[in-house]
């Protein structure tokens, strides 16, 4: 599905990148360790759900290819945060949704674990 | 290919820069068309270690040397050294307190990863001293 779809079914903010939203994604990875994205994160197409807003977040996204990061819980990061992922062309989706209800509807709707 | 060589000095009090090393890196890589699948173990492996020495060491220095089919990946610190390696390599354990785990890394993954992700990983540390971390990474 494109990320305009993702962040319809999630009810969500597009916070950058709203030009890339028609990027296909097919697989997640949700977790608030980047230490366990580094680990265990494998796949293409693939996007993070997370609950934690810092720069790593976006840096970690930048090593493992990763296209959109979902905060989940309401979370929206500092702009500096904001345009870091802008500069880099990591699309950034803002849902009230918590993590395992974002993980659960993106799931029925056909992505997979990543 | 002449071999490439670049150094990068990791700041130690600047997290949020942390990883720009590892991104140049990837960038320069890609630049030279090296394929993505190697590209990705050589900047995961990189990232760890830049994070790592921003957490436990207050940053470092990062020497790259690439070659048609050899990157080594150099990054050495003054830091606090580890003082027992096969413990720190153990998926798991680490000595990250509470504020580094909410920054989201300090699972005790970084060693183990920067291990899975080279083809050779070499370690040496004194106490007191520092660390020098050697990987390398074969491209076929």
């Amino acid at each position: 599905m494109t990320i305009q779809q993702v962040a319809e079914i999630l009810d969500a903010r597009v916070l950058c990148c709203e030009d890339k939203l028609d990027t296909e994604v097919k697989t997640g990875f949700g977790a608030d360790m980047m230490s366990d994205v580094l680990a265990y994160v494998n796949g293409q197409g693939l996007m993070l759900l997370t609950g934690l807003i810092n720069p790593q977040v976006v840096r970690t996204s930048e090593m493992m290819d990763i296209t959109c990061i979902v905060f989940v819980r309401g979370k929206i990061p500092e702009i500096p945060v904001i345009e870091l992922a802008s500069a880099r062309g990591i699309v950034l989706l803002t849902t009230q949704h918590r993590m395992f209800g974002a993980c659960g509807k993106l799931y029925s709707a056909g992505i997979t674990a990543g | 290919m002449a071999a490439i060589t670049l150094q990068y000095i990791v700041d130690g009090k600047d997290f949020v820069s942390c990883g720009r090393a590892s991104e140049q890196v990837k960038q320069n890589l890609k630049m030279l068309a090296f394929p993505a699948e190697a590209v990705r173990r050589i900047v995961i492996a990189m990232y760890e270690g830049e994070v790592n020495m921003v957490i436990h060491a207050n940053g470092g220095v990062a020497d790259v040397e690439i070659t048609e089919t050899l990157v080594r990946v150099r990054l050495t610190d003054t830091g606090k050294g580890i003082p027992d390696i096969e413990q720190a390599m153990k998926a798991g354990f680490s000595t990250a307190g509470e504020e580094i785990r909410e920054l989201g890394f300090g699972a005790g993954m970084g060693l183990p990863n920067m291990a899975k992700y080279s083809d050779s990983m070499v370690i040496n540390s004194t106490v007191g001293v520092g660390t020098e971390v050697i990987m390398e990474f074969k491209l076929d």
